[in-house]
C-alpha cells in the first residue's frame, strides 16, 4: 500500500503548490495599485520586456505571414478560391496564430529572462535586503514587471498580426499575383473588428497575465542555486506554453463557437 | 527589561521546517550602544538569529523583544516601524545590481522618505564619504570589487541612520587591508552615531579587537560562553579555547560522523 | 540621460503597437464601414431566413446600406422576424421588398432591398411588407425532382394517348 501513500502525499503536495501559486497571484494583484503610482518603474519594465522582444516578434510575424500565404494558396487554388487568400491568412493570424505564437515566443524570450532575473536577485539576497529595508519586494520588483508584461503582450500581438498580414500581402500580391484591391477588400468584408480582432486582443491580454505571472512566480520561488535557476526557467517555458495552449482552447470555444 | 538592553532573545526556538531545529531555547541580551559579536562555527544559527530580530521569520517558541516591543511578524505596521530603525549588512553586500553605487545608497532614502533630491544627493555622498568611497559614486555595481561592495552595502545600511546595525559575516573573504578597514568602520560608526552593532562572524581576531561583548555559540544556538573579549581569550573552557585558537580538533570534532574504518575499507573479516 | 531615452523607446513601442492594431482594424477588417452615421430600424418577416446571420449586410443595388441587427421567431405566426439597421441617408419607399440573397454561389447570405414605386417612404420602425424567403437547397432539389417527375408523367400520358 506504499504507492497509495506516495500518491496521496504527492497529490497533497501538488494541491499545496497550486494553492501557494494562487495566493502569490492574489498578493500580486493586491500590490498592483502601488506600482501604478511608480509609473517610471513600469515604463522601464515595458522597455525590458516589450522593446527587447520586438526583433523576434517582427521577424517571426513576417516569416509566418510568408509561409501561411504560400501554404494557404496551395490549398485554396484547388477550389478556385485563391482570391480569399488574404481573408484566410488574416483570420488565422488575428484569431489564433497572432495571440498564441506571440505568447509562446514571449514565454521563451521574456518569460525566461524574468524568471532568471528574479531568481538571481533572490539568490543574491537582494529581495531579503529589500524586505529588511521595510520595502515590499512584491510592490517594488514584481508588480512593475507584471504590468509591463500585461501591457507589452497585446501590443506585440498586434504587431505580429500586422506584420504577418503585410508579409502575406507581399507573397500574395507581389509573388503570386492576386489582385491587390481584392486582397484588401475581401478582408475588410470578412473580418469583424470586434469579433475577430477584439477577441484576439482579449486573448493576448489573458496570455499576458498568465505568462508573466508564471515567470514571476517561478523566479520568486526558485532555489538560490545555478541548478535551481535553470530548472525554474525551464518550468516557466513549459508551464506558460501549456497554459497558453489550454487557455486558447477555452477562449476559442467561448468566443468563436457561434458563427 | 532594563533600559540598557536594546534586544532581548527570550527562550527562542526556531527551525525552518519541523525536522531541523536551528535554534533550541536561546536566551540572550544585547546591550544598547555597544558592539556585540556573535561567534561560532557555520550552521550554529547566528544568521538565523539576525533574521529573527529583523522579523523575517517568526520564532516557533519564545519571544524576540526589540526596545521593549515584542516582535510580531504578522503585524505589518510594527515590522515597518521596526525595520526603519535597523540596517543590515548582508554577507555579499546584496546590492541592487541594476542600479549604480549612488542609486544603491540613495535607495532607502528615496523609498522611505520624501526628502528632495538635492538633499538626498548630499546625504548619499556623506555616507559614501564615511566609508571612503565618495569617488566611486557613479560606478556600476558590476565594476566594483568585493571589498568595495561590502563598504557600499554598509553605506546603504546606514543611510537612514539606524539605531541597530547588523553585520552578517562582514569580514568573510576579505584581504587583510579590507578587513582592517571594515573593522575600523564598524567600531567608528558605532561610537560616533551611538548605534548598537551586532556582528555575526567567525573571524576571531577582528571581532575581539572591536567588540565590547562577545558571545560564542555552538550548534542549535547553544551559548558556550559570553563576556568581554579579554575574558574569552583567557578562558580555560576547552570549547572556547578550540574556537579562539583555531585548533582543528577538540570538542568540535574534525571527522564528520562516519562508520568505522574497518567497515568502509573492508578490513573486517579478513581471514 | 538613460532614463529619458528609455521612456522615448517605450513610447515608440506603444505607438507602433497601437498603429499595428489600427492598421489591422482599418485596412484588414470592417472598422471603416462602421459609420458613426445615424441609422434607423426596419423589420421584415420571412418564412425562411435560410443561413442569414446577425451583422449580415443589407444591400440595395449591391451597395451596403445597413446591417442585420437581430433575428428572432414570431411565436404566433412562426415567421422569422429580421431587424435591420439602415443608415439614415437611405430612405426606401413603402412598397419596397426584402429578399434573402446569397453572395456568389456558396457565399454568405445577405438581405437585398429593392425599392418600390410609392411616394411615401418607410418610417423608422416600419415593417417591410413584401418579402421573399431564402432559397433552401433541399426545397429547390425537391421542386426540381417534382417537376422532372411531372414532365415524365405528362410524357407517359402523352405517349399513352392513342
Amino acid at each position: 500500500m506504499n504507492w497509495l501513500a506516495t500518491l496521496g502525499a504527492s497529490t497533497l503536495a501538488m494541491l499545496r503548490g497550486w494553492g501557494h501559486a494562487a495566493l502569490f497571484f492574489v498578493d500580486l494583484l493586491r500590490v498592483l495599485p502601488q506600482s501604478l503610482r511608480r509609473f517610471g518603474l513600469v515604463v522601464t519594465q515595458i522597455h525590458a520586456i516589450g522593446n527587447r522582444s520586438l526583433l523576434i516578434i517582427l521577424a517571426s510575424g513576417l516569416a509566418v505571414g510568408f509561409v501561411l500565404a504560400l501554404q494557404m494558396y496551395y490549398a485554396l487554388v484547388k477550389y478556385g478560391a485563391a482570391e480569399s487568400l488574404g481573408l484566410v491568412v488574416n483570420l488565422s493570424l488575428v484569431r489564433e496564430l497572432g495571440p498564441v505564437v506571440t505568447a509562446l515566443l514571449f514565454a521563451g524570450r521574456a518569460g525566461t529572462s524574468l524568471t532568471a532575473e528574479i531568481g538571481l536577485m533572490k539568490a543574491g539576497e537582494q529581495i531579503a535586503a529589500m524586505e529588511l529595508m521595510a520595502i515590499d519586494p512584491r510592490a517594488r520588483v514584481l508588480a512593475p514587471r507584471f504590468l509591463g508584461g500585461i501591457v507589452s503582450l497585446p501590443l506585440l500581438t498586434g504587431l505580429f498580426s500586422a506584420v504577418g498580414i503585410l508579409g502575406a500581402w507581399v507573397v500574395a500580391v507581389g509573388l503570386i499575383g492576386i489582385d491587390a484591391g481584392n486582397f484588401w477588400s475581401i478582408q475588410q468584408n470578412g473580418v469583424d473588428v470586434w469579433r475577430d480582432l477584439g477577441n484576439g486582443v482579449v486573448k493576448s491580454a489573458v496570455f499576458g497575465v498568465v505568462c508573466t505571472a508564471v515567470a514571476l512566480y517561478q523566479g520568486y520561488e526558485t532555489e538560490a542555486t545555478p541548478e535551481g535557476v535553470a530548472y525554474a526557467t525551464t518550468r516557466t517555458v513549459v508551464i506558460s506554453s501549456l497554459a497558453v495552449l489550454g487557455m486558447d482552447f477555452i477562449l476559442t470555444a467561448l468566443m468563436f463557437s457561434t458563427p | 527589561m532594563n533600559a540598557d538592553t536594546l534586544i532581548e532573545i527570550d527562550h527562542v526556538r526556531f527551525g525552518y521546517d519541523s525536522s531541523r531545529t536551528i535554534l533550541q531555547d536561546v536566551s540572550l541580551r544585547f546591550a544598547r550602544g555597544k558592539v556585540t559579536s556573535l561567534l561560532g562555527g557555520s550552521g550554529c544559527g547566528k544568521t538565523t538569529l539576525l533574521r529573527l530580530i529583523g522579523g523575517v521569520h517568526a520564532a516557533t517558541a519564545g519571544r524576540v523583544v526589540f526596545d521593549g516591543e515584542v516582535v510580531d511578524t504578522r503585524n505589518r505596521d510594527q515590522l515597518y516601524r521596526l525595520r526603519r530603525r535597523l540596517g543590515m549588512l548582508f554577507q555579499f553586500g546584496a546590492l541592487f545590481t541594476d542600479l549604480t553605487v549612488f542609486d544603491n545608497v540613495a535607495f532607502p532614502l528615496r523609498e522611505m522618505t520624501d526628502l528632495p533630491e538635492p538633499l538626498i544627493h548630499d546625504i548619499v555622498l556623506m555616507k559614501l564619504n564615511a566609508v571612503g568611497l565618495r569617488g566611486a559614486a557613479a560606478l556600476k555595481i558590476s565594476e566594483v570589487s568585493g571589498g568595495m561592495a561590502r563598504r557600499i552595502a554598509l553605506a546603504r545600511a546606514i543611510a537612514l541612520d539606524p539605531e541597530l546595525i547588523m553585520y552578517d559575516e562582514p569580514f568573510a573573504g576579505l584581504d587583510l587591508i579590507s578587513m582592517g578597514v571594515a573593522a575600523k568602520l564598524i567600531r567608528t560608526l558605532n561610537d560616533i552615531t551611538g548605534a548598537t552593532s551586532l556582528v555575526v562572524s567567525h573571524d576571531v581576531p577582528e571581532c575581539m579587537a572591536i567588540s565590547d561583548h562577545v558571545i560564542l555559540m555552538a550548534t542549535q544556538g547553544r551559548i558556550v560562553a559570553q563576556g568581554s573579549p579579554a575574558e574569552l581569550m583567557a578562558s580555560t573552557d576547552p570549547e572556547v579555547r578550540q574556537f579562539v585558537r583555531g585548533e582543528p580538533d577538540g570538542p568540535v570534532k574534525f571527522h564528520y560522523p562516519a562508520p568505522s574504518m574497518a567497515e568502509d575499507f573492508g578490513l573486517a573479516g579478513t581471514p | 540621460m538613460a532614463k529619458r531615452s528609455i521612456e522615448t523607446l517605450v513610447g515608440l513601442f506603444v505607438l507602433l503597437g497601437l498603429v499595428a492594431l489600427l492598421f489591422v482594424a482599418l485596412k484588414a477588417a470592417n472598422l471603416s464601414s462602421f459609420g458613426s452615421q445615424d441609422s434607423y430600424t426596419l423589420s421584415a418577416r420571412f418564412d425562411n431566413i435560410g443561413g442569414l446571420k446577425a451583422r449580415a449586410p443589407v444591400r440595395a443595388a449591391g451597395v451596403v446600406v445597413g446591417r442585420v441587427t437581430a433575428i428572432s421567431l414570431d411565436p404566433k405566426t412562426f415567421q422569422g422576424v429580421v431587424t435591420l439597421s439602415i443608415e439614415r441617408p437611405f430612405q426606401f419607399p413603402k412598397d419596397s421588398s426584402a429578399k434573402i440573397l446569397t453572395a456568389g454561389l456558396l457565399g454568405d447570405q445577405y438581405v437585398g432591398l429593392e425599392a418600390g414605386g410609392e411616394v411615401d417612404n418607410l418610417a423608422p420602425g416600419a415593417v417591410v411588407k413584401q418579402t421573399q424567403s431564402a432559397v433552401v437547397l433541399e426545397n429547390l432539389i425537391g421542386q426540381f425532382l417534382f417537376n422532372k417527375a411531372a414532365d415524365a408523367g405528362a410524357g407517359v400520358d402523352a405517349g399513352k394517348k392513342p
